[in-house]
């Protein structure tokens, strides 16, 4: 039951502890700094809005920013779309509370890219246009694949939108005094204004600051910490030992049964690689080439923020806990122990403020505010391309429609979209939703990594095996999940869970690559045959990129 | 793309050479990643106390710090060596093999 406990924390913590701030959150008194700081990005970004609708008048330019994006300003955009406020405000959190934990908790994260890298960038950029879809149907038939594939990409974007619109609301109302509705409706305004007036050019500039702002402001705050220690990390490490106890330099039971810490891991690496927005952005770049060095240098960013997270988790160990000023008198009075306002998941925000005072306290939150718009930005660009793009361009009509049409349907979906995400956002403020981006993550690894990775290196692949073995994989996850211990028995109340793991990747993924396995090869249709052998002609564009997307134009 | 096309491109040694040779490739830096992340992952659900090992005596660093550090280091150290050989190598290789069949197709 302990595990159970532990690793239910992590995906709350993921959400800025849902948990934690569910409920009455006292909201912090107004600050001026944060909201003058927030007015001036999204007077910035607003420009650049502007800016990108005029350059953005094709289809191509709406999904993919024109492939003009280099691999250094892809990467910088892809670190922008990976780091959330839940993963800034969460590990950091995480490390606060349980020191070690949230270390390895983020390893789990990163580990994902170079694999994305080795196997499944560069054939994406050969194969693909404007969506993963393009590739899972290149050689398969269009109509049943694109229905799975943009269910899968509409389903994970969904999910992650609602842990995004809760934790941005709760977040908000806890940093700038807003209400929470007004938080959502703001959060929702403005990504329907990026995404439908700059499209993905938009997008791209609005994460690429986005993420220079986070990196320079968590940099900042580590070596403010780091500077009270003389840049020893011992010394910082004995500070926060002599407080908390030696138990936060170990693993702490966060993965204590090896089937629970194989099948987090499964989730976190397969499901990475089958976000549907951070796909996308392999497109927006002009070859493999690019696409390559995207990567390179996401994973850096991303790899060098952990290890910022890390050392802000310790800093508000040694700098938060003991201040009196963060201190949550009022839960303290209740339940004991030192809580601090607006739960653990507030300590990078506190640590701000001990280490930078209001400005910089005031910065910080407007960084949290634009992290939380960038993701959801990229969200709905993802989730709006998987409608005009895979439904209506490819299924409705055949792959017959015009650009400017395309165009339109796009544009209408981010607004259906952003609309969704704000009702679902009120309507789910008061819910445990803890369970969702686990959900997201483990129907992105079930149902749309297995068919991505099989359609790019698996000759033998049929449009049925695809079918049933990606809707299979899908339904196992969402049935493991509801079966499972958060919603099963923290949800709707049974004493005991069906499933008795928290994550369902390492059984859905295996169901899904299975009986795509089998059905495949029982597959003796005519239509097979003809997929099977148009293998090779995709295979040698897969690997040598002759003849897509602009890659003879040089 | 026609059938011959295909033909001569799977018969082109370069082809062949790119194939062969970035698929051992990208397939020996994977289990790399994906054996180093899930030793450290088995480790934290057997033998956690390893990594709770102080480094030295009297040291309150312990062993999984450097661990974890190394980890996130590694996986970005091996992105750059597959970029710095896939950006060179095999992009000279795959360009060979786009002249190759451009020289074949105007014969």
């Amino acid at each position: 039951m302990r595990y159970v406990l532990l690793s239910g924390f992590i995906f709350s913590t993921l959400l800025f502890a849902v948990g934690d701030v569910a409920g009455d959150v006292t909201p912090q008194p107004l600050n001026m700094a944060a909201i003058i700081m927030f007015l001036l990005f999204v007077g910035g970004t607003l420009l650049i809005t502007y800016w990108a609708a005029k350059k953005t008048k094709t289809a191509k330019d709406f999904y993919t920013a024109g492939g003009g994006i280099s691999g250094f300003q892809n990467g910088m955009a892809i670190a922008g779309d990976y780091m959330s406020a839940a993963s800034f405000l969460g590990i950091s959190g995480l490390v606060y509370l349980k020191g070690y934990d949230g270390l390895i908790y983020s390893i789990g994260f990163l580990v994902g890219w170079p694999i994305i890298l080795f196997l499944i960038a560069e054939p994406l950029k050969n194969l693909g246009k404007y969506t993963f879809t393009d590739v899972a149907a290149y050689r398969l038939q269009q109509t049943p694949i694109r229905i799975l594939a943009a269910s899968g990409s509409i389903a994970t974007v969904i999910l992650y939108l609602i842990a995004q619109m809760v934790g941005s609301g709760k977040l908000i109302e806890l940093l700038f005094g807003l209400q929470y509705e007004a938080a959502v409706i703001l959060v929702g305004v403005l990504m329907i204004l990026y995404v439908t007036f700059g499209g993905m050019l938009a997008t791209t500039w609005v994460q690429i600051i986005k993420a220079f702002l986070l990196l320079s402001g968590a940099t900042f705050m580590a070596v403010a910490v780091m500077l009270h220690y003389d840049f020893s990390f011992n010394a910082l490490f004995q500070a926060a030992v002599d407080l908390k106890g030696e138990a936060i330099m170990s693993p702490g039971g966060l993965v204590s049964d090896p089937v629970s810490a194989i099948s987090l891991a499964v989730a976190l690496m397969f499901g990475t690689a089958g976000l549907p927005h951070i796909l996308m952005r392999f497109f927006t770049v002009g070859d493999a080439k690019e696409a390559r060095k995207s990567v390179f240098y996401a994973t850096g960013f991303i790899g060098y923020f952990y290890i910022l997270t890390f050392i802000i988790g310790f800093g508000a160990i040694v700098m938060v806990f003991t201040n009196p000023e963060y201190l949550d008198v009022a839960k303290q009075a209740a339940e004991g122990g030192s809580p601090i306002l607006g739960g653990s998941n507030m300590a990078a925000i506190h640590l701000s403020h001990a280490v930078g005072g209001d400005l910089f306290l005031g910065f910080i939150s407007a960084v949290a505010f634009a992290t939380i718009l960038a993701v959801v930005s990229g969200l709905t660009l993802a989730g709006a391309s998987a409608i005009s793009h895979d439904l209506y361009a490819s299924v409705y009509k055949k792959g017959n429609a015009r650009s400017m049409a395309e165009m339109r349907v796009s544009k209408i979906a981010t607004v259906a979209l952003g609309i969704v995400a704000i009702v679902l956002g009120i309507m789910f403020e008061k819910q445990n939703i803890a369970f969702v981006v686990g959900l997201a993550f483990a129907i992105a690894a079930s149902a749309n990594f297995p068919i991505l990775f099989l359609s790019i290196y698996w000759s033998k692949l049929t449009t049925r095996g695809a079918v049933v073995g990606g809707s299979l994989g899908l339904v196992t996850a969402v049935i493991l999940v509801i079966l499972g211990p958060i919603v099963w028995v923290e949800i709707l109340g049974y004493a005991e869970p069906v499933f008795p793991y928290k994550y369902p990747a390492l059984f859905s993924v295996t169901v899904a690559f299975i009986a795509i396995y089998v059905v495949s090869v029982t597959d003796n249709s005519d239509a097979a045959k003809r997929e099977q052998s148009a293998f090779e002609a995709q295979n040698i564009r897969s690997q040598t990129g002759i003849g897509s997307e602009g890659a003879l134009a040089h | 793309m026609t059938q011959e096309m295909i033909k001569a491109i799977k018969a082109d040694p370069s082809y062949r050479e790119l194939v062969r040779k970035r698929r051992a490739f990208a397939v020996r830096l994977s289990v790399a990643m994906l054996l180093v992340y899930f030793v450290f992952i088995v480790t934290i659900a057997f033998v956690p106390s390893v990594l709770g090992t102080p480094l030295s005596a009297g040291s309150v660093t312990t062993v999984g710090i450097p661990v974890g550090i190394f980890i996130i280091v590694f996986a970005f150290a091996l992105t750059g060596v597959y970029v710095r050989r896939a950006n060179g190598e095999f992009d000279d290789l795959s360009h060979q093999v786009k002249e190759n069949m451009r020289r074949d197709m105007t014969l």
